[in-house]
């Protein structure tokens, strides 16, 4: 027990000086995961919106593998993103293995059906109270899934804030795909494993310390958010 | 409350054209084996507000939505001055559902929106939104959230919204079934104005005080088909159906 | 629609804000590097923050390292997603090059292992001079053991001692025998946690910080002796591989500036790893 307070106490003194290696590689994981979230987000809006509004054969079945992706274990996908992307993969030609790009891509695999499918859903339940009144007022397929959009926003927020949640907390995809080298490919996540198997606990601690902060500070949005749309009966 | 005055300098200058006569020919519309609409044969060519009356379950609501292209019939057609009904004729219509259905967003916003979908530029935009709150007597409540007002504001404003379309063709169903007699009153006067304009009103109502009110003719519906089409004052003083008349004095239509 | 397109529009844009941090993460790569596949026990010793440094400085090349394990380092290699090769295990080195996928092979270091366990011995193998005694006598009071089990340099090691103890230790998996599949660290957590015998190089071992009160109970049988090896990708099977910058790489570390940083490396008064290149010919 005095050994895990001993790191503790270290842990907020990394913390409270700023210690570069933590700054850096906590920005690092920030840049990945808000630049995977916010890719994952067009395309989770237009998917999502689509599949609530639009008719086509397959619908069905779309909808419901896009739920399923949701569980998508990160490692897995990781691991997908790795075989695409290796030097003899069918992308290998982009040497974009090992990079942060990659990192980006994988947590897009990733984030993507979370945002898609929930934002579905929430275009779902809109359409049930607006369908009539909108196609009333002339209003097209594609009108339509802007207009749910911008209607459902605050969800949607709740959404974008889930896949990011997701994002920065996940370790098998980024581990996989970027080889964790040390000042390029090094997040929270993947920083926090080789403290961990270094012995080096006050490290560790710290970075997931800040993670768990980050977590709480995401979640802490998350219930705002939700409370300034029933303000408004925005909900 | 509603400046009457105001009413009538709102939307000057818009003179309507409804495409007139209205000819439902052999309208059936099946719900499974349900017959909703059990084969309607009617003209409708007055250019003064038309009430269509019935029991629960008579239809009203199918019709309406079927003569405003919501729903497509399962046999027969509806003629707009000889034209079908397709996706134009729908705009140039409007319709106000018996529950206001309103944007998550401010007054202003919902009825800019609306005229957004029609394909208006902001400028053009921003005059019609403003003349259609003075319309609803609603200027003080611009940015408020729509979905807060209470039940007769937000349904003056739906009213307001559908009329800023410059439509030729106005459905209501039901529109003041569950509102305060002040409200009640404002969106009357709102339909009477709207006729002035030259506007095609059809109104489907329970309220036979409403409907005195404001019919020049009354559709009678009972299970699908059309029982009565008359004037309204010889339709209130002498209904020539039975089903009407137990209609009017209260009574349950089976 | 013009509302709606509007509405896109500056959606679009907002969007595009949040993507500058992608780019930005993205661009930064410059070409100048390489990417070393290497083992988790390297890494996890410290010596690639104690050399590279060294080797940046006067080259301007940056050395990416991407640790795992020996046997995942020659496999990736293989596939051309890495320049050069460090790792530690002399047989499979030899056949990654006799089969065409490195240029030549060159020692560089060496280190040795060693067998760790708790201050209680259960096994009673503290102070013994052969290695495979040592696990001879473990497999017969059945001590808890954690393995590697993931194909690295490491585990070679270990299962060339198995052999020569004569003990069949993978019918015991799950019992005694405890099969980490992870890196050294992982498995040294593991071992520490609970109570267990493992073989680990003394570098790792030296810069791990949650030892308990494990100590060094079986050294210097030269059958514990661990040569590292550094090989060129083979550039005609892979275009890709930065040949120039990775002979770069090679050919410090065999020189007289790259074995003194690696001689220099000490954790606690400690030397890790003592070079023995052969000079070039």
């Amino acid at each position: 027990m005095t050994d895990f307070i001993d790191a503790f106490r270290r842990a907020v003194g990394l913390i409270v000086t700023l210690d570069p290696s933590l700054v850096e590689i906590l920005i690092l994981s920030i840049k990945v995961s808000l630049s995977a979230v916010a890719i994952a987000s067009m395309l989770g809006f237009a998917i999502g919106g689509a599949l609530a509004v639009y008719r086509f054969p397959g619908r069905g079945a779309l909808s419901a593998i896009l739920s399923a992706l949701m569980g998508l274990p990160p490692v897995v996908a990781g691991l997908m993103v790795y075989l695409l992307f290796s030097n003899v993969g069918p992308f290998g030609v982009l040497q974009l293995l090992y990079t942060p790009t990659a990192m980006i891509i994988a947590q897009v695999v990733l984030v993507t059906p979370i945002i898609g499918a929930l934002t579905r859903q929430a275009c779902q339940d809109l359409l049930e109270e607006y369908d009539e009144q909108l196609r009333s007022l002339g209003a097209s397929s594609s009108a339509i899934v802007v207009t749910l959009l911008w209607d459902g926003r605050y969800r949607l927020i709740t959404a974008v804030l889930a896949g990011f949640g997701r994002a920065i907390a996940e370790v098998g995809a980024v581990m996989i795909v970027g080889g964790n080298i040390d000042h390029v490919t090094r997040t929270m996540t993947t920083a926090i494993t080789l403290e961990t198997s270094k012995g080096n606990i006050a490290l560790a601690l710290a970075l997931g310390i800040v993670l768990l902060a980050l977590a709480f500070a995401v979640n802490a949005a998350l219930i705002g958010v939700q409370r300034l749309a029933s303000r408004f009966a925005y909900a | 409350m509603l400046d009457p005055t105001s009413s009538l300098k709102a939307l000057d200058g818009h003179l309507a054209s409804p495409p007139l006569p209205i000819e439902l020919k052999g309208l059936v519309y099946a719900a499974g084996i349900k017959r909703v609409i059990d084969g309607i044969d009617l003209t409708i060519d007055s250019r003064r507000i038309t009430v269509i009356m019935g029991p629960n379950g008579a239809g009203k609501s199918v019709l309406l939505r079927l003569m405003h292209g919501l729903i497509l019939p399962t046999k027969g057609e509806i003629r707009w001055a000889g034209r079908c009904t397709d996706r134009l004729m729908t705009r140039r219509q409007a319709m106000v559902f018996q529950r206001p259905v309103l944007l998550r967003r401010s007054v202003a916003a919902n009825v800019s929106h609306a005229l957004a979908l029609r394909g208006l530029e902001r400028g053009s935009r921003a005059i019609r939104v403003e003349e259609a709150l003075k319309l609803a007597g609603l200027e003080r409540h611009a940015s408020t959230p729509a979905r807060v007002l209470s039940g007769g504001e937000q349904q003056r404003l739906c009213l307001a919204r559908a009329l800023s379309l410059e439509p030729d063709v106005l459905f209501l169903d039901e529109p003041t079934s569950s509102l305060d007699p002040a409200s009640t009153l404002a969106i009357e006067r709102l339909l009477l104005d709207a006729q002035r304009r030259g506007i095609k009103v059809i109104l489907v109502t329970h309220d036979v005080g409403q409907a005195r009110r404001l019919a020049h003719d009354v559709i009678f519906l009972h299970q699908g088909r059309v029982v009565e089409h008359q004037e309204a004052k010889s339709f209130f003083a002498e209904p020539r159906s039975e089903g009407a008349r137990a209609f009017l004095s209260g009574g349950l239509v089976l | 629609m013009v509302a709606p397109i509007a509405r896109r529009t500056l959606l679009g844009l907002v969007l595009g804000t949040l993507l500058l941090p992608a780019t930005s993460v993205a661009l930064a790569d410059d070409d100048n590097f390489i990417i070393v596949q290497s083992t988790t026990s390297t890494q996890n010793s410290g010596l690639f923050e104690h050399i590279l440094p060294k080797f940046t400085k006067e080259t301007g090349i940056e050395v990416r390292v991407v640790a795992v394990g020996t046997g995942q380092a020659l496999k990736n290699a293989r596939n051309g997603d890495g320049d050069v090769v460090f790792v530690h295990s002399k047989p499979d080195e030899e056949k990654f090059v006799a089969e065409g996928w490195g240029v030549k092979r060159y020692p560089v270091m060496y280190n040795d292992f060693v067998i760790v366990g708790p201050a209680s011995d259960p096994a009673g193998i503290a102070g013994l001079k052969e290695a495979d005694k040592a696990f001879k006598k473990i497999a017969e009071g059945k001590a808890p053991f954690a393995s590697r089990g993931d194909d690295s340099g490491t585990n070679k090691e270990e299962i060339r001692l198995w052999n020569a103890a004569g003990v069949d230790a993978k019918k015991a998996s799950g019992d005694w025998y405890l099969e980490t599949g992870s890196g050294m660290g992982a498995t040294l957590n593991t071992a520490v946690g609970k109570q267990a015998y493992t073989l680990t190089d003394r570098g790792t071992w030296l810069s791990f910080a949650n030892k308990d009160d494990f100590k060094v109970l079986v050294e210097d049988d030269p059958e514990l002796f661990n040569q590292y090896g550094v090989i060129l990708v083979n550039p005609e099977k892979h275009p890709n591989v930065k040949a120039k910058e990775g002979q770069a790489f090679i050919d410090w570390l065999i020189s007289k500036e790259g074995q003194a940083a690696i001689a220099s490396y000490k954790i606690d008064g400690q030397q890790l790893f003592f070079p023995d290149a052969r000079p070039r010919s």
